[in-house]
């Protein structure tokens, strides 16, 4: 294909992507689906007279079609700054385990079933929803410069979300990991999940007006983490919308704070060789001693921007690439979340902010309903607050973190998180 | 080109055979176009095709889904699906029946955005793009508009054979301002059933919704607590899709027993003025459709009648399980996944207060207006204002930064106690429900005012 393109494009590059994905589902503690699913697609991005031009399709047989909408598109498409690639060595990151591929739909449901009986031997009334899968996929990038670069992963997850309902009171509490490893066990997420469940056995009043809030990392990832993902994002710097956009350099936030994104590490998902244009995956200092460093950039961006791209083009499956982070990491510090709370005369700790994402994302406002959360009285954990909306902004509150925790855990599979606490935060509650 | 009409045909045959105890499969073919603007520029044009099926397989209570890109030896995806029924399946199955329906609804080609010239669709953006860089204190914006058209193939083992097409254009548009190191943003999302012209002459609102974004640079946080709000008819659209709809999605509780007891028939959720509709079957709306996914021909359903439960959303499995009758609710976002209970166009019915009754009498609240998103879990739920206003003393008041507001579904609806005479649907939505997301709904409201609502802030 990209031979033919040559004669109609000065600059091209294809992102070929295909999957087999089996999941297990479970529904109100049993057995419900097993799913299959196969999937390919290309996409193709050309440069024509100096402008791209993009095009996608499932359809991989359809290469004269792809072209011509690719060079249609171009007819209108911004002028391309960017060079392609030239790849040379990838590191050698390790994603893929052939163990993933074998494990058998067998084991996938006694693995769920195994989770489910854990739970509901601690609470016999709970509900759960689990899910079990495994994705083994196929990357392929080229270029008009003769290059090419293929890598396959594998992908294990494993999920729970249980509901336990009492007259018209709901609780919810859930986890997940994921691996490019086989998940041959459900230990981590039923200690989670078992621990959620003793902190939300008794209900209590949530107190109102500014106070102590410990945020898990599950919190962290609500509260902080849409913002962030914004106002590192190469392309929200060059347009200036990014608070922090002028600020490269200057110490910003808490100088215990140190954020990286992180494309490497072993066996996680969302580690590959390179990005989804060829560049080279490499780790990515964002926030060091509290000063901003970096900002994330793929090659359009990164060209315009008078700068290099950090391997952090992201295509999604149809769609030009922009910039994205891979894993966002947040590097622990010293303290455990029982010392954080131990501190605390009366505060909050906030598992999950529902909606808290809804709002001024870019000028790093938040504001959600506590959907999981513990009230503190005298350095202990009392009981579940409901009906309590808190509040905050981004970056007023990393400007001053009261501690950060020692003990990190991945959340959503892509964010690397310690729990951090602050001394002041906005609650309001009925 | 594939023709996926004559591969759905001969599938049709086949389907009865196999020891299953339903099956059906889906064949779609799309083609979809998208423009984006970044700041002062076009940032891309790209146009996408894709082609693809599924087949989902019933057995003893057990399902079995295949999805496809591939649309070659379909035998073996049918078999497939039914071996991964059967190793679910431990029960027996409960499906609603459904005559057979066999019909072939003609693609609309009077109006396909997707036919529209790229240079006439982009002149229409240039210029909106235009009279927002006419205003002063504007740091950038995006545009997106997209459209696609969808074409289905539906079969059963039933002996069903249904074909469908469809049309969407939308229209995301959001404007940044900044000062200093403040940033603040507008915007307001637009959809409809591929009428581009619903896309055109937005030239106001979009000079408002710039004016908007740098008048909230100077505009004060409302305080944190309860307050008497009002909603305009777009928010209060959101606010019943999250804080009432998704609960009466019978996935949710088909097979939770507490749920079950929560929520009977006949149990009081509002007060009598409060009636909550849902319906595919509005000509022109997003979320209309003649038949769902799973063969059901669309129907309008009470939820909520005089201030009492009376209906919920169903597909064909949840109703046989409550013994209750098929809405034709069962919707998939595309061939990659299962159908599930949606909603479609969901609204509160007009009553008879006027805008001024409503705020009349309130001496201090907050008017919230347009929306940024909604979530539930059931329970609680959060929904977002895009725009906001103190009322003081029965009038409107200055504007204020965007609200977060939550409510518990058990007592913000009783709490409604006005609800206006002016009717609107909002057609820029898109819900999102497991991994389907955004599915095309549209939601609506008249103004109502909501008592002792949760109010995030300083």
């Amino acid at each position: 294909m990209l031979a033919q393109v040559r004669r109609v494009a000065e600059k091209a590059d294809a992102f070929v992507v295909s999957s087999e994905e089996t999941s297990v589902q479970f529904e109100t503690n049993r057995l419900k689906h097993i799913q299959s699913k196969q999937s390919s697609s290309v996409a193709l991005r050309v440069v024509c007279q100096g402008r791209i031009g993009y095009a996608a399709t499932t359809n991989l047989e359809d290469s004269p079609h792809l072209i011509d909408m690719a060079v249609a598109a171009a007819r209108f498409g911004i002028p391309a700054k960017f060079e392609l690639p030239v790849i040379s060595t990838y590191p050698r990151i390790t994603i893929f385990d052939s163990k993933v591929e074998s494990v058998s739909i067998e084991e996938m449901i006694k693995l769920g079933e195994e989770l489910i009986c854990r739970l509901r031997e601690h609470t016999p009334d709970l509900l759960c929803d689990a899910y079990i899968s495994k994705d083994v996929h196929c990357v392929q990038i080229l270029n008009s410069r003769g290059e090419q670069i293929s890598y396959k992963q594998t992908i294990a997850n494993l999920s729970v979300w249980a509901n336990l309902i009492r007259s018209t009171d709901m609780l919810f509490v859930g986890d997940g990991e994921s691996s490019c490893h086989p998940i041959l066990n459900s230990d981590t997420v039923a200690k989670e999940v078992l621990q959620q469940l003793d902190l939300a056995k008794h209900r209590t009043q949530a107190p109102s007006g500014l106070l102590p809030v410990v945020f898990t990392p599950d919190g962290v990832a609500s509260a902080f983490i849409p913002s962030l993902i914004a106002a590192f994002n190469g392309k929200m710097v060059l347009e200036g919308a990014s608070p922090i956009g002028s600020k490269l350099g200057q110490k910003v936030f808490d100088e215990k704070l140190q954020l990286r994104d992180d494309p490497t590490i072993a066996y996680r998902p969302t580690s590959r060789p390179c990005d989804d244009e060829g560049t080279t995956s490499q780790r990515t200092p964002l926030i060091e001693q509290g000063v901003v460093t970096n900002f994330l950039y793929d090659l359009q961006t990164a060209a315009l921007a008078h700068t290099q791209s950090t391997g952090n083009g992201h295509r999604g499956r149809s769609g030009l690439p922009a910039p994205s982070p891979s894993a966002l990491v947040i590097a622990p510090g010293k303290v455990s979340l029982n010392e954080m709370v131990s501190d605390i005369k009366e505060g909050l700790v906030v598992e999950q902010l529902m909606g808290a994402e809804q709002g001024n994302i870019l000028g790093g406002d938040f504001s959600g309903n506590v959907l999981l959360g513990y009230k503190i009285e005298n350095g202990k954990i009392v009981g579940r607050v409901k009906d309590t909306m808190v509040s905050g902004n981004t970056y007023q509150l990393l400007k001053k973190v009261t501690a950060i925790g020692r003990d990190p855990k991945w959340v959503g599979g892509s964010l690397n998180l310690p729990p951090l606490c602050f001394s002041k935060v906005s609650v309001a509650s009925k | 080109m594939t023709d996926i009409a004559a591969i759905g045909h001969n599938l049709s045959e086949t389907l009865k055979k196999y020891p299953a105890d339903y099956i059906e499969a889906h064949l779609e073919e799309s083609q979809a176009s998208h423009i984006t603007y970044r700041g002062r520029e076009l940032e891309s044009v790209d146009q996408t095709t894709a082609i693809g099926g599924n087949v989902r397989a019933l057995v003893k209570g057990g399902w079995g889904f295949v999805s496809f890109n591939n649309l070659d030896d379909l035998s073996n995806r049918v078999e497939l699906a039914v071996k991964q029924a059967r190793l679910v399946g431990r029960e027996q199955s409960s499906f609603a029946q459904v005559a057979p329906i066999v019909d072939v609804l003609p693609v609309e080609t009077h109006r396909n955005p997707t036919t529209i010239p790229l240079t006439e669709k982009k002149k229409q953006l240039d210029e909106y793009l235009d009279i927002i860089w006419h205003t002063p204190q504007i740091q950038t914006s995006t545009i997106n508009y997209g459209d696609n058209q969808k074409k289905s193939v539906y079969l059963n083992s039933s002996g069903s054979y249904i074909e469908q097409a469809r049309t969407d254009t939308a229209l995301h548009l959001v404007v940044v301002a900044t000062k200093g190191g403040e940033v603040q943003q507008s915007g307001f999302s637009l959809g409809s059933r591929g009428d581009f012209s619903l896309i055109q002459g937005l030239h106001q609102q979009v000079a408002e919704t710039a004016q908007r974004a740098v008048a909230l640079l100077s505009a004060p946080q409302v305080k944190g607590g309860e307050y008497t709000v009002v909603l305009d008819p777009i928010l209060a659209g959101v606010f019943v899709h999250e804080a009432f709809g998704h609960l009466s999605e019978s996935d949710f509780i088909y097979e939770n027993e507490r749920l079950r007891q929560i929520m009977t028939l006949g149990k009081e959720f509002g007060s009598t003025e409060l009636n909550i509709i849902d319906t595919a079957t509005i000509p022109e709306l997003r979320g209309s459709y003649k038949y769902d996914d799973e063969g059901v021909p669309a129907s309008k359903t009470y939820l909520i009648r005089e201030g009492k439960l009376v209906g919920r959303l169903h597909s064909r499995e949840t109703a046989a399980k409550m013994n209750e009758k098929p809405t034709g609710n069962a919707r998939a976002i595309n061939y990659r996944h299962p159908p599930i209970v949606r909603m479609t166009n969901t609204y509160i019915e007009p009553r008879s207060a006027s805008f001024t009754d409503i705020i009349g009498d309130i001496e201090e609240g907050v008017y919230a207006k347009n929306w940024y998103g909604g979530t539930t879990s059931m329970e609680m739920f959060t929904f977002s204002a895009g725009e906001a206003y103190m009322i003081r003393h029965g009038k409107l008041a200055e504007m204020v930064r965007p609200v977060v507001l939550t409510g518990n579904v058990f007592t913000t609806l009783k709490n409604i106690d006005a609800i206006g005479n002016d009717l609107e649907m909002n057609q820029g939505g898109g819900c999102g429900k497991g991994a389907q997301s955004p599915l095309p709904v549209s939601n609506g409201s008249p103004h109502i005012r909501i008592r002792h609502c949760l109010v995030g802030g300083r």
